[in-house]
């Protein structure tokens, strides 16, 4: 894992500060069909490479991220905010 | 060639010139009746009772690098069968039957150990949860036996027993639980299965799965293509990349989970502690290293390593449960990949594709299940049907809503 997390707001900070939730999966509507809602809670792509995360800068801005990282040299390409990922994708 | 004490006797009296090798390295065959992706201790314990029980020898067992280099050589050598759910007691009693009689039933030396496996308890209400599994092992069959304090510093006078935070105040031990050395346990059923005509195919990875017509043909492999009438998936760590070849998704996440080994120590610990307060266990092997462990790293990985922030924390657990660890030195660490289902609980079964079988999601609780994941397996290639004590490890059980959830922790694959 890379030793440093480049978090938008807190600049490259250590990755202890952050906790990982998991897959950045979008959610399913409160009213879809439940086979998406089984796909989102237990079928995963697990890649091996590329990936998304979402992870919590627990120590720091204590905001939600999403962590662009590979599985496989645990290489992070990208760090942004979630909340504002979510918000520029539904504008579109 | 059988092993025996005359055998090894002659042997050496003859410079030890005429061993033959464990098993051939065979060119693939065009077509097998059964081939088994993986050539860890399920994929050839799978092999082995195939042929033996089942009687169905035209298997291959393809493995990409050498048999044994994956988790069956990575894991911490450890045996129980102190579970809760009726699920999954069972099944793993008949995988401790099977490892009391392995040995003579391969003619192979597994060094199988009944050392006895005790998890530590801190508080009341550990204690409480403990007594409902040693119940629930009792009414399965399985001895258990709850210790209190004074016993537990009978057998382990050096545990921190007063520990300002999480004092001990006894454990649950299974007796007939312990350690096996686990290259042996892949090296003896390679062995068994060989001799009965399985032909196990090292440096063979496969890289596509050929279908027609809605069914499984053959392997594409960098051997060239190998055809076959079932094909039997139990690649754990990659189980996700292998299913992917046939489409399909499975509810599995692929996590590093790291060991350890000290420098060799005198006789210290006789058998397998847990910490009950911690992510913590440890056994000594007979080198007098410690082996010990703690929990995954919690991230998605492929690579076979680990990070030093879990180092330091199952260290620093170590350290809580026995204070005299803070002198040892750690010899060697490594990482193994497991599958982590969202349950905590494996699954052998079918799949959509008709002569298509799954075996994986073992979390890390593979290795002990080794036996019983191949006679399940087995079985269920044969027959067609579940073996009784596997019948829980439905790849649809999530579907369902049947899930095995031993620790109770939902479809968060990092913490179970």
């Amino acid at each position: 894992m890379a030793s440093l997390v480049p978090c938008p707001n807190c600049g490259r900070r250590p990755k202890e500060e952050f906790t990982i939730k998991g897959a950045a999966l979008s959610r399913p509507e409160a009213d879809a069909d439940s086979i998406d809602w089984f796909d989102y809670v237990y079928l995963r792509e697990n890649p091996r490479g590329a990936y998304e995360e979402y992870w919590h800068h627990t120590s720091g801005c204590r905001r939600w991220l999403v962590v662009a990282r590979d599985t496989v040299t645990h290489e992070i390409a990208a760090c942004c905010d979630a909340a504002g990922r979510a918000r520029s994708e539904a504008r579109k | 060639m059988r092993y025996s004490a005359l055998s090894i006797l002659l042997n050496g009296l003859r410079g030890n010139r005429n061993w033959a090798p464990a098993w051939r390295q065979p060119d693939p065959k065009p077509h097998y009746d059964v081939i088994i992706v993986g050539g860890g201790g399920h994929g050839l314990a799978t092999a082995y009772y195939l042929a033996k029980e089942f009687g169905i020898t035209n298997v291959a067992v393809l493995e990409k690098n050498y048999i044994g280099s994956g988790n069956v050589g990575r894991n911490t050598t450890i045996i129980r069968s102190n579970y809760l759910l009726p699920g999954n007691n069972p099944f793993y009693e008949l995988s401790m039957k099977l490892w009391e009689g392995l040995e003579q039933d391969f003619n192979f030396n597994a060094m199988v150990s009944q050392r006895g496996v005790l998890n530590l308890f801190h508080s009341d209400a550990q204690r409480d949860a403990y007594t409902r599994r040693g119940n629930a092992m009792r009414l399965h069959g399985v001895d258990a036996e709850l210790l209190y304090r004074a016993a537990v510093r009978k057998m382990l006078p050096f545990l921190d027993f007063d520990n300002a935070r999480f004092p001990i105040q006894g454990g649950l031990l299974q007796r007939r639980g312990g350690t096996v050395r686990h290259d042996a346990v892949a090296w003896g059923y390679a062995r068994g299965a060989d001799s009965r005509g399985v032909d196990i195919i090292q440096n063979c990875e496969v890289t596509g799965i050929r279908r027609e017509n809605g069914r499984v043909i053959g392997v594409e492999t960098s051997r060239g293509f190998i055809g076959c009438a079932k094909l039997a998936l139990a690649a754990a760590g990659n189980s996700s990349q292998v299913a992917e070849m046939a489409g399909l998704r499975l509810p599995i996440e692929s996590h590093v989970l790291q060991a350890f080994v000290s420098e060799g120590l005198k006789p210290f610990i006789d058998g397998v502690v847990t910490f009950g307060a911690g992510h913590f266990y440890v056994s000594q092997s007979d080198k007098g290293g410690l082996v010990f462990g703690g929990d995954i790293d919690g991230y998605n990985s492929y690579a076979q390593r680990g990070n030093l922030a879990t180092v330091e924390h199952v260290a620093e657990a170590g350290k809580a449960m026995i204070p005299a660890l803070s002198r040892v030195r750690v010899l060697r660490s490594w990482g193994g990949i497991m599958d982590m289902s969202m349950d905590g609980s494996p699954i052998i079964d079918r799949t959509p594709i008709d002569n298509l079988y799954l075996n994986a999601g073992w979390c890390y609780g593979g290795f002990k299940a080794t036996p019983a994941s191949g006679f399940c397996f087995a079985h269920l290639l044969a027959r067609g049907a579940p073996q009784k004590t596997a019948a829980a490890f439905r790849l649809d059980r999530f579907e369902r809503g049947f899930l095995i959830d031993e620790k109770g922790q939902g479809a968060q694959p990092n913490l179970h």
